[in-house]
């Protein structure tokens, strides 16, 4: 049992309030009419489905009904971090390792329930520049 | 290999069953094999059966990182059935059925198939036209199956409420006769048995780390117990077959979910063949050994753990509570989950990749245990003949950039 914090509601909620909604970030081809079966079928498809930190978004769907993402342990079912739409992570595959925890992060070992944080950094999220 | 029969349990017995010979040997790995078997599930093991029996391969590989069957294989709820939509998938699926129906014989193993009949519940109009679609579909492809209305389910399961009163009345079924159960370790086990006879080797404790790969074609990999070579490997390994598949430096239409199911205290006798429904989502079966083993949809997210979340065991116990009222007190013993690869058009992925030599064979999701003959089959000779076979054709990676997927959403649906 997931308890989520909704970056929008800025309250933590039970996991049954909310709805999982696959990777985030993903990328629609800027031209789909030109693009190839490779990057609409990639687009449509294709996932990381990464054992281990994955980005995904999670839609509160009986609470504000907005979509946001989440950085979360795929193995583990560690949650590291809600954030808004638009934002990006701060925690990522390559600096989890050195992860200052977060109050409100519960260590990996510590069982099965797990919470969400925000990200400290503001600075980390940036928009996107595509 | 001893073959097994009721004389030699006879005879057994006269030594208090202590001088069984080993099912299988525990062999040390040979630096190279013509084939490599990633994964020790189900599927892993019979296409190696197959690639011994009928395409005379048997210096052949099983690698399992776990033990064998510790996967889907031996944590799955064991319905068999073959009533899917489309052309490809009945062609696969009953191309199975016809193999379990004579399995326990040519492995000379009991994996106790009971042909108990599957019942897929319709709740409202819109399903009861799919199905008629679906029954129809099937029996044009020579798939057992007939539409029941709400009496005739209620002859069959007395116990089911289909009372106009229930939140979500039974209108109907599709039944198919020739659906039911199986025991799945002793699949697993039967399998591996009989291809160890044949030569070859199940390398338990042995994961896969990486692929030597060179030019593009790959020839071996690297294992926590050295590396191993062959020219041809093909990756069986379900839900982890996305960490694999990203050694190999690609990426598959794949989303890894938990999926979990639980079984009560035992009870005598109540119910003698399968209701699933897709509606209120949940289905359930009752064991030779008399517990209910019941199944639930997958967790959303994607997940690793073996395990789910509480509140998918909650709304599938609702399910089966409000179709089987009289299982309110049932007490459950036990609940665990497994690792499913799960497909956006709910059918599996039997193909070449952009890797020469390697092939996967996965995306089986919630519904591959019922494929587990027929799969290693056709592998077996896809891995075999360089190949697909034509039951595997329309299941190669491709479809998901050609567009031409086998949307079985509709068959597959909790009902697995
Ligand atoms: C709860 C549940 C209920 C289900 N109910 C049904 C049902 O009623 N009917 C039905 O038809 N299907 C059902 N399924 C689906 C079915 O179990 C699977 O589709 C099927 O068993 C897959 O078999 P497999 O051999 O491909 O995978 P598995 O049995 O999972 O085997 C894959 C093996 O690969 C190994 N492996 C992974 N990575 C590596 C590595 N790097 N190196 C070495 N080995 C590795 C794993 O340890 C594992 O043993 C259910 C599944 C679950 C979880
Ligand atoms: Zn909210």
């Amino acid at each position: 049992m997931f308890h989520i914090y909704c970056p929008y509601c800025d309250e933590y909620r039970e996991e049954e309030e909310f709805h999982p909604s696959g990777q985030a970030h993903l990328r629609r081809p800027a031209d789909p009419a030109n693009s190839t079966d490779d990057e609409w079928g990639g687009y449509l498809f294709f996932r990381d489905n990464e054992r281990g930190v994955h980005h995904e978004m999670w839609l509160h769907a009986v609470g504000c009904r907005k979509f946001f993402n989440m950085t979360r342990n795929s193995a583990t079912y560690e949650i590291y971090e809600t954030y808004k739409m638009g934002e990006r992570p701060s925690v990522t595959a390559e600096n989890v390792g050195d992860l200052k925890r977060q109050s409100g992060v519960q260590a990996e070992t510590s069982g099965w329930q797990t919470v969400g944080a925000r990200p400290e950094s503001e600075s980390l999220n940036e928009e996107e520049q595509a | 290999m001893k073959r097994y029969s009721g004389f030699g349990l006879v005879k057994h017995a006269m030594s208090h069953h202590e001088n069984w010979e080993r099912q299988w040997r525990n062999p040390t790995p040979k630096k190279q094999y013509d084939v490599i078997i990633v994964g020790g599930g189900g599927h892993g093991l019979a296409t190696a059966y197959y690639l011994a029996k009928e395409h005379g391969i048997t210096n052949v590989a099983v690698i399992e990182k776990g033990w064998l069957g510790g996967g889907n294989t031996a944590r799955n709820t064991t319905i068999v059935r073959s009533n899917y939509l489309w052309d490809e998938a009945a062609a696969m699926f009953e191309h199975s059925m016809k193999l379990w129906e004579g399995l326990s014989q040519d492995l000379n193993y009991n994996v106790m198939f009971s042909q108990r009949g599957v019942l897929n519940l319709g709740h409202t109009l819109q399903d009861m036209r799919d199905i008629q679609r679906r029954v129809n579909a099937n029996r044009l492809n020579g798939v057992d199956g007939e539409v029941l209305d709400a009496k005739g389910v209620q002859d069959i399961v007395p116990i089911l409420d289909c009372s106009k009163n229930a939140r979500y009345p039974v209108m109907g079924a599709s039944w198919q006769p020739r659906g039911g159960v199986a025991r799945h370790d002793a699949v697993a086990w039967g399998f591996a048995r009989a291809a160890d006879a044949m030569g070859v080797d199940l390398l338990q404790n042995t994961e896969v780390t990486g692929f030597k790969i060179r030019d593009g074609r790959v020839y071996g990999v690297h294992t926590n117990r050295g590396d191993i070579e062959a020219k041809t490997v093909g990756c069986v390994a379900a839900g982890n077959s996305g960490v694999l598949a990203k050694m190999a430096g690609f990426k598959l239409p794949l989303e890894s979910h938990p999926l979990q199911a639980l079984v009560s205290e035992p009870l005598k006798p109540v119910l003698d063949t399968v209701v699933m429904s897709n509606h209120v989502h949940g289905y359930v079966s009752q064991s030779d050994k008399g517990d209910l083993v019941i199944g639930a949809g997958i967790d959303g997210y994607v997940g690793y753990g073996q395990r789910g979340s509480y509140t998918t065991v909650e709304h599938t116990l609702q399910a089966i509570v409000e179709m089987f009222p009289i299982f309110s007190r049932v007490r459950m013993n036990r609940q665990w989950g497994g690792v499913v690869d799960t497909c956006p058009d709910a059918s599996p992925i039997i193909s070449a990749t952009p890797v020469k030599g390697m092939f996967f064979n996965c995306g089986w999701g919630t519904g591959g245990f019922k494929a587990t003959p027929g799969s290693g089959h056709i592998f077996a000779a896809t891995l075999a003949k360089n190949e697909a076979h034509p039951i595997a054709a329309p299941f190669s990676i491709d479809r998901f950039n050609t567009g031409a997927l086998v949307d079985e959403h509709g068959a597959a649906g909790v009902a697995h």
